[in-house]
């Protein structure tokens, strides 16, 4: 498996995955109209480690401006992948990153920790 | 159409607040332009960060709504190319995005019931059907798997307001007026 970086464009974030440290980046905003095809790769990615049984530590960073609810499913997705992980042993460190003031962006980071069970380190960031 | 009928239009518009309008086939290069310009002008007005990112938020889930369900009319029973309609304005006490589609009368019922319920939610309910929907809902391959109309409800903090005009014996137009409150001003 290589390594992963695609640029950000208007509706789609950076996305970064490297497969030898175990680091996935996800910045920018997330708005296709069609985000599973967009997230496809990260999904397989993930999946394979699963299949891998890793023991690894997974190191992931989500910074997002605004996301749909297309893209929200496909979140939702790779932090399930991330709990499997979790369970097969692997520890899972995401940090959850969001501009000071937006609560929606916090909310929505509270909402998937509570949905996936695990623990984010929440980041405020200045605007 | 009469030349006389742009100005009616024009100044339709004009008292309604439009500042952005479109009648046509709703595409994806179409909306990331569209974006690009509400994003702009929001900009250009210095609109508090707060609603920006509300109104940009709500717009981009009122579009892909139209975009993923313009294909659900055959044009062979339409009659007409793929078209839809949507508006932005603004008025002084915030913004309103309107769209307009045809829909199968079959679909009517099940649509009204939705929007109906949501209505009837209040604020904590809403982000609490929104977990549960988002926890357990099917992906689908056409977009958030229904969680749209949610997610616009929660968004724009307002009651969804809709109207379904009968149009033929098979399908009604459709019509979504979406509310963003500056609660500032």
């Amino acid at each position: 498996m290589n390594k992963l970086e695609v640029e950000a464009t208007p509706k789609t974030p950076y996305l970064m995955f490297d497969p030898k440290n175990k680091t996935i980046i996800i910045k920018g905003r997330s708005i296709p109209e069609n985000s599973v095809q967009f997230y496809t790769p990260v999904l397989n990615a993930l999946d394979q480690w699963i299949q891998e049984k890793t023991k690894d530590k997974v190191t992931v960073s989500v910074q997002l401006e605004y996301f749909n609810t297309s893209s929200s499913k496909c979140i939702l997705d790779i932090f399930k992948k991330l709990q499997e992980l979790n369970k097969n042993g692997a520890q899972i460190d995401v940090t959850w990153i969001y501009e000071k003031d937006d609560e929606d962006m916090m909310e929505a980071g509270q909402d998937y920790q509570t949905i996936v069970g695990i623990q984010f380190k929440m980041v405020e960031t200045e605007e | 159409m009469k030349l006389e009928n742009i100005f009616s239009i024009y100044q339709a518009m004009e008292e309604s607040g439009i500042i952005l309008s479109f009648k046509g086939d709703v595409t994806s290069d179409l909306l990331t332009s569209v974006l690009q310009i509400m994003e702009n002008k929001l900009e250009s007005i210095q609109e508090e960060p707060k609603v920006k990112k509300k109104v940009y938020h709500v717009l981009v889930e009122c579009l892909q709504n139209l975009y993923h369900h313009m294909d659900e009319i055959p044009s062979h029973i339409n009659g007409k190319e793929r078209s839809a309609i949507f508006m932005i304005g603004k008025t002084d006490e915030g913004y309103s995005i309107l769209t307009g589609n045809y829909i199968l009368n079959e679909n009517v019922l099940g649509l009204k019931k939705r929007m109906d319920d949501i209505n009837a939610l209040t604020k904590e309910e809403l982000k609490e059907y929104y977990k549960e929907v988002l926890a357990n809902g099917e992906i689908s391959m056409k977009g958030g798997g229904g969680l749209g109309i949610i997610d616009i409800a929660r968004k724009s903090g307002e009651k969804l307001a809709y109207e379904f005009l009968p149009i033929a014996n098979n399908i009604s137009f459709f019509i979504l007026n979406i509310k963003i409150i500056n609660k500032s001003s």
